[in-house]
């Protein structure tokens, strides 16, 4: 089954495939923030859509679609053009590549983040495994 | 969409002479006691003074510089307000005059803040020249920063596009009387950039070309330098070209990595130097057969297979990490390196007290994520022990 992208279906099975990831799980042992990525409307996709991603201690507590009147405070934002979070998730685009380049823009504690690449890494591994429908 | 950076880049016999070209008023020198006592501070000086500057020396940087080194400097320099800086040794007092730099401009900002990230506005009190003395680090042409961390026993790596040298000066003179262990750690260091700035993941075209001729040179020629550094007459004609051909491709091996990105190797040797105090071209050039032979059983070996033929080796697609990664092995050997950490002389229980250690910081290093092929905990675990055992990888 492919998960549409953005969507509350497409937030939870990445939830669920870090938490079933060994890798992810040590690598990001000590890592406390929550996310949410943003994806803004571009000639794809016509309309802004905010995912919030629980992250704690190598594990996600959950995750879910949410909406501008009740957006939970997160550690972290990262906003990028529809099309630019696909070609992330396709494995086109390095997400630091992309941060260091301004196609993603992160709000947060940039040298955090940095201080765990490899956890960075597996989320983008996990996003490429979900099936996903691009509409 | 990518970025290239450089400053301008003056190389060649007496290139430290076009210092009395710059227009400069105060210059703030960042250097280590080791060059003063050697004579080398003293010449650069003699052509700053010659621009009719004032000058403070700035000898306090240590290997692996620490923060608390940064701090210092940062105070010399305010209170000193150089309109230039000059970053003159090996890595470590350039990346400290990076920083101290940064810090003079931006007193808003601790040393972790350096990040690629941000705007930093800098060169509006001053800017910076490199001049390398060991020909190895690229630190003259990167904007990379590395650090050390005392408290955690970790390597920081930071800088931003910004912080990259106005200006290089490159000139081989400054290099020519490095000592045998020093040519070839330095060395090693710059084929290990150019071999990792070619098959990183994040590799581009512009980049491709540096780390293809940097690597052939030091092949051809460290061996000549290393036998140069052991002569009692290095002014040979045959002497004074492998030092210059060394010093140009550490400069052009920086340019390559220092704009691509490096790999595993010097994720592992990040960590091996901050727990071991390993000189920090000894532990990425010895990681570096084995990091290739493993990324030759994985997606790596296409790109290995283009730098192996530039370097005339030929074989079997399904031989070439091995036979590389040999060559690589002979030329460690050649210029007197060790093969493993244990005929470097670590105590295998040090190695095993660490281990968790190491595997957790390298995994936690920037390079780590442009690997070709990118190790597992576990893998990345027994590479650590073949490491030590200086035995091939097999998996």
């Amino acid at each position: 089954m492919a998960y549409k992208f953005p969507s509350d279906e497409w937030i939870k099975a990445l939830s669920e495939l870090l938490n079933a990831s060994d890798s992810y799980q040590r690598s990001a042992k000590d890592w406390e923030g929550d996310f949410i990525f943003i994806a803004d409307p571009d000639d794809a996709y016509p309309e802004t859509a905010y995912l919030h991603l629980q992250l704690y201690h190598g594990s996600s507590a959950g995750a879910a679609q949410v909406y501008p009147d009740d957006m939970p405070e997160t550690e972290f934002i990262i906003n990028a053009p529809y099309s630019t979070w696909r070609k992330v998730i396709d494995g086109k685009l390095d997400p630091i590549q992309g941060m260091m380049t301004g196609q993603l823009k992160l709000q947060g504690d940039l040298m955090k983040v940095m201080r765990y690449p490899k956890a960075a890494q597996e989320i983008v591994s996990c996003c490429a495994k979900i099936p996903t429908d691009w509409p | 969409m990518w970025h290239f950076v450089s400053p301008r880049i003056v190389f060649g016999e007496s290139a430290l002479s076009s210092l009395e070209e710059i227009s400069m008023s105060r210059a703030l020198v960042v250097t280590d006691q080791n060059l003063v006592q050697i004579g080398l501070v003293e010449q650069v000086l003699d052509q700053i003074k010659k621009a009719g500057c004032e000058v403070l020396v700035f000898d306090e940087v240590e290997p692996d510089p620490t923060l608390a080194a940064v701090e210092l400097g940062k105070k010399a320099a305010n209170d000193f307000q150089p309109d230039w800086i000059i970053g003159l040794g090996g890595g470590s007092p350039m990346d400290t005059s990076k920083a101290i730099w940064v810090l003079y401009e931006r007193p808003d900002l601790i040393p972790a803040e350096i990040n690629p990230f941000i705007h930093l506005g800098l060169r509006e009190k001053s800017r910076l020249i490199t001049i390398p003395t060991t020909s190895g680090t690229g630190a003259d042409v990167t904007w990379a920063i590395v650090l050390t961390d005392s408290e955690n026993n970790r390597k920081m790596g930071l800088g931003n596009r910004e912080n990259a040298a106005d200006i290089a000066l490159v000139d081989p003179a400054l290099a020519s009387g490095m000592p045998p262990r020093l040519t070839a750690d330095t060395g090693l260091d710059a084929l290990t950039h150019a071999v990792e700035g070619f098959i990183c993941t994040w590799h581009t075209d512009i980049t491709d070309g540096l780390c293809l001729n940097a690597a052939r040179e030091i092949f051809n020629y460290l061996p000549i330098a290393y036998e140069a550094s052991q002569s009692d007459n290095p002014r040979q004609e045959r002497y004074q070209q492998a030092r210059e051909k060394m010093h140009n491709a550490a400069t052009s091996a920086g340019l390559g990595f220092g704009n691509a990105m490096a790999s595993l190797a010097h994720a592992m040797g990040h960590v091996l130097g901050s727990v071991f105090h390993i000189p920090h071209g000894r532990a990425v050039g010895l990681c570096l057969p084995y990091t290739i032979e493993f990324a030759a059983r994985g997606d790596g070996t296409s790109r290995i297979a283009t730098l192996a033929r530039i370097l005339d080796i030929r074989a079997p697609k399904n031989e070439i990490g091995e036979k590389f990664s040999s060559k690589l092995r002979d030329l460690a050997s050649a210029v007197g390196n060790p093969l493993s950490l244990e005929e470097l002389g670590l105590e295998k229980k040090d190695f095993e007290d660490q281990l968790d250690k190491l595997v957790d910081d390298a995994f936690n290093d920037t390079q780590i994520i442009t690997s070709p092929r990118c190790p597992s905990f576990e893998e990345l675990e027994k590479i650590f022990q073949y490491v030590y055992q200086g035995h091939p990888i097999d998996f």
